[in-house]
């Protein structure tokens, strides 16, 4: 099953995931995906190096969909935090 | 209002300090995530959805319109320019950067605030009837005692890592607006013999996983043993609660398990072994903090109610905002006007930096500088002269917040749910502004009554959904967001549980679902029986079959 790996910025929350070159993007469409458990692994442990470097917090991988190549996530839960924000008109917004 | 004094003061600051160079040494790697979550927490910040939120504690409600400002001001400069008001008195900000806490932190204490005991097993901050001091039917004001709580409980050496969270109640009122029966000790100020007062001390409330309703424990407990008697209830507690299994770790479980008769016996014991500790204040110092609370001098304004009685003849918004929004005041002239934040389309609960201004403005000119926040999310000021509601409604309708709908269906309560929340199944957000979209007519609305509509978006209950008369429980049914529905519940002295009345609907259905509900009521309602009346008459079948058909 496609994976990739999410996390929260440490020094500000954000959502982000693990992308090219080991870089920590917001985009969910520029996660590197892992295609079977040994990618998984490889990816896991950059994740596991940059918890330890103070980058990310709480991070764990997650199964995707793929269109034409580009990650997309399954659950509510995900679409949410790929998309950083509440699926309601926020307050703010209103008038 | 109480005000800090020093000692209050240096303990704030002290304890930013220490809370700034934690956070220094986790971005500096000094501390794991490991290390530094129990630490966060213990300030009130967690990581949620879409980035860190910072719960901050308001005292049983009680704000004063500096505090307001400053936490619209927090809001405008560290966050997105809103918060939201939780079901616990409370403001949440939900886009805060852990870099810029420790000046959050000291914002707040500058105008006397915190997160302290905002999260973690420990006493949380103790809520209050919101009309607290103004409430026609008060026999005692409940913020002398709460804040006597608040001293008490702030760092509590044996009470800082108790099996779980510990959630304290209080009203000095005959009408239960602090939902003390769903509490894990509840508080209601009664009259004793020779013009006394006491405290009926309730235990083992609570909604969550396992709701129950609170067993009276002491029925007049003197106000002079208050301390050591709830000292008592907390050690044993902390003694035989269980820590092996969070589920079950609630005072609740405890009382429940071994009968709250065992549980009494236990405390009583304690209680006669420590009473002696000098646990309990001296009057002098309850005298002190009582000083804190006397009465505002409303100086007398008779209102000129041919001129009200006009405004209302010629605004039927006014009218009905009148009729639902403003309440009896022990001050004749003067009433407590409830501010709702639940417009049509609103997030319940959620406010703009400028509408906190606006309201911190209206309650300095209108209401002595006083605001309180309510369990159900909207904001009181408790001390409006009747001869200034004409004026008090132009300044909050310039603010956009005239909904006449306290305490109807469209005052909606609701947890912030699954888009923003780690814990949600389901989200509470969109059916709530569904709901309200649906009975935004506000003659509709006040045709149906007085009806509580509660949204949690799992099963912790956030959303109170387990005490609304009509109640919904987001769930996850195979990776789609469901509602369960409950009819019957109640937070108020008649408190009680609603019954599930069915399978669960998928959010595209709700609003259908809860409209048969109401329909169903409206059918059977005789003459201007309430929903719950109704509902205890009738029983559940009428509704259950409206919404699944006749049982075959």
């Amino acid at each position: 099953m496609p994976s990739v790996i999410t996390a929260n910025r440490l020094e500000d929350g954000i959502v982000v995931y693990l992308s090219e070159d080991d870089k920590w993007l917001t985009d969910l469409a520029s996660a590197r995906v892992a295609d079977d458990e040994a990618d998984l692994e490889n990816l896991s442990a950059i994740a596991g190096q940059a918890a330890a470097d103070q980058l990310i917090v709480s991070a764990y991988s997650m199964a995707v969909d793929l269109n034409e190549g580009t990650p997309q996530a399954k659950s509510v839960r995900e679409q949410i935090r790929a998309s950083h924000r509440p699926t309601i008109i926020a307050v703010t917004e209103i008038h | 209002m109480y005000s800090y004094d020093e000692f209050d003061r240096d303990f704030l600051r002290d304890r930013n300090r220490e809370f700034r160079t934690q956070v220094e040494r986790r971005l500096a790697g000094q501390l794991s995530e490991d290390e530094f979550k129990p630490l966060r927490l213990m300030n009130g910040l967690y990581l949620q959805l879409h980035a860190y939120m910072l719960r901050v504690a308001i005292p049983y409600g009680v704000l004063s319109t500096r505090q307001l400002r400053q936490l619209g001001m927090i809001s405008r400069r560290w966050d997105k320019g809103f918060g939201h008001w939780t079901t616990r008195q409370n403001i949440q900000f939900n886009w805060i950067k852990l870099v810029d806490v420790p000046d959050i932190l000291e914002a707040l204490a500058e105008v006397d605030m915190h997160a302290i005991q905002t999260s973690g097993n420990c006493i949380r901050n103790v809520t209050a009837d919101p009309f607290a001091g103004a409430a026609s039917d008060e026999i005692e004001d409940p913020r002398i005692w709460a804040e006597v709580l608040r001293q008490w409980s702030t760092n509590h050496p044996e009470f800082t890592f108790l099996p779980r969270k510990f959630k304290i109640a209080i009203t000095g009122a005959l009408e239960d607006r602090a939902a003390i029966a769903f509490h894990d000790i509840g508080i209601r100020i009664v009259g004793g013999p020779n013009a006394t007062i006491g405290f009926r001390i309730y235990v083992g409330g609570g909604q969550g996983r396992t709701p129950y309703v609170a067993q009276e424990m002491n029925e007049f407990l003197p106000p002079n043993q208050l301390l050591s008697y709830l000292e008592a209830m907390l050690r044993v507690y902390n003694l035989h609660g269980r820590r092996d299994n969070i589920y079950k770790a609630r005072i609740k479980i405890l009382v429940n398990a071994i009968g709250v008769d065992a549980y009494r016996n236990q405390v009583e014991e304690e209680w006669e072994r420590i009473r002696g500790e000098e646990i309990d204040l001296p009057t002098d110092e309850v005298a002190r903090i009582r000083a804190h609370f006397a009465p505002p001098e409303l100086p007398a304004k008779p209102v000129d109610n041919t001129e009200l009685r006009k405004a209302r003849a010629q605004d039927s918004g006014f009218d009905r905002w009148v009729r639902h929004n403003v309440l009896p005041h022990k001050n004749p002239d003067h009433a407590i006007v409830s501010v709702a934040f639940k417009e049509s389309g609103r997030p319940p609960g959620d406010a703009t930096a400028e509408e906190m201004q606006r309201v911190a403005d209206a309650a300095d000119r209108y209401s002595r500088g006083e605001v309180r926040v309510t369990y159900t999310q909207n904001l009181i000021l408790p001390n409006v002269a009747r001869a200034d509601l004409v004026d008090l409604y132009e300044d909050l309708k310039f603010a956009g917040l005239v909904a006449g709908n306290t305490d109807l269906i469209t005052d909606i309560i609701a947890c912030p749910g699954l888009d923003y929340c780690n814990l949600a199944n389901a989200r509470s957000l969109p059916i709530a502004q569904d709901i309200t979209a649906r009975f935004a007519d506000p003659e509709r609305a006040e045709a149906v009554g007085e009806l509580r509509l509660n949204i949690s978006g799992c099963i912790n209950a956030c959303g109170h959904h387990h005490s609304g008369h009509i109640g919904i429980l987001g769930v996850d049914k195979k990776g789609t967001e469901h509602y369960q529905i409950t009819l019957g519940g109640s937070p108020g002295d008649d408190a009680a549980i609603g019954d599930i009345v069915g399978p669960s609907f998928p959010a595209e259905d709700v609003p259908d679902a809860i409209e048969i509900i109401v329909d169903t009521y409206l059918a059977q309602r005789r003459d201007d029986e309430t929903f719950l009346a109704t509902y205890a008459r009738v029983g559940a079948d009428p509704f259950k079959e409206a919404l699944y058909g006749t049982p075959r």
